[in-house]
């Protein structure tokens, strides 16, 4: 699954604390593991346990720059993410604006009833 | 003014908040009279509910059938729970895809905002992993469609 998008595998990557503080953490900017691992009170190999699950995700990407392997934000998992989030939006939306519909007439005939020429 | 919000909270909760320009006790209605709810709990377009069942009383059944009128559909079972006219719901649900999902304990309320209505709605799943699927796999009717547009997307 590398360098594509699971949707479920990233909503789960993003349901535990560590794996969304690490993805905070790289908002800000590249870090390597030792820095990503740093505020946390995790061995290293815990941390790139979390960040192999966000890797696998396609929520982080690394860079090879000689010995070292920078993580950052892969930005196209993080925005397909958010447009599927906003798709679920727009269908929630399409229910409520049928609803809206749907009250409106309600009182409508409310309002026929009451006035009883 | 009537933005829709949708965020997930804690580990196993999603909430979404709506504004209604109608009073609570239409919109309270609304989600309990399967007449009504047959109008609008539809997901996208193209969607129907030709079986509702809504008996609402605490432990009443629940049951919404949705076809797109080509041969697909899937249906949602579920019991109330609680019910305060015109101010709470609490009811379980299930979507069958045709296995069943995990519970969803869903509590909506309907809180007077001016003339109108400010609905909270506010889902609690079993555990993390459960939430990750749902909001993977869409929460609405019809997914499926939006999945091939998601697809055309990445």
């Amino acid at each position: 699954m590398k360098g594509t998008l699971n949707l479920d595998a990233a909503f789960s990557a993003l349901a535990d604390p560590t794996r969304r503080a690490i993805l905070a953490r790289l908002a800000k900017g590249e870090a390597s593991v030792m820095e990503i691992a740093k505020p946390f009170e995790m061995t290293q190999p815990a941390i790139s346990q979390h960040l192999k699950v966000l890797e696998d995700a396609g929520l982080v990407a690394r860079r090879v720059d000689g010995a070292k392997r920078p993580r950052r934000l892969a930005t196209a998992g993080i925005e397909a993410m958010d447009q599927w989030l906003a798709m679920l939006r727009e269908a929630l939306e399409k229910n409520y604006d049928r609803l809206d519909a749907v009250l409106a007439g309600m009182e409508q005939r409310k309002k026929g009833k009451g006035e009883k020429r | 003014m009537n933005q829709l919000t949708l965020k997930t909270e804690g580990d196993t909760h999603v909430v979404v908040t709506r504004q209604f320009a109608a009073p609570p006790e239409a919109v309270y209605r609304a989600h309990i009279d399967p007449k009504l709810i047959q109008k609008w709990l539809l997901g996208p377009e193209g969607w129907t509910m030709p079986v509702c069942i809504s008996e609402a009383k605490p432990g009443g059944k629940i049951r919404y059938e949705w076809t797109d009128g080509k041969g697909r559909g899937f249906h949602l079972t579920g019991e109330y729970v609680e019910l305060e006219p015109y101010s709470r719901i609490v009811h379980v649900e299930r979507m069958h895809l045709p296995d069943p999902t995990p519970d969803n304990r869903v509590e909506t309320r309907f809180d007077a905002d001016g003339a109108g209505t400010l609905m909270t709605l506010r889902m609690t799943l079993p555990d993390t992993q459960t939430r990750a699927t749902m909001l993977a796999t869409g929460m609405e009717s019809g997914m499926e469609a939006s999945y091939a547009r998601l697809d055309g997307m990445i």
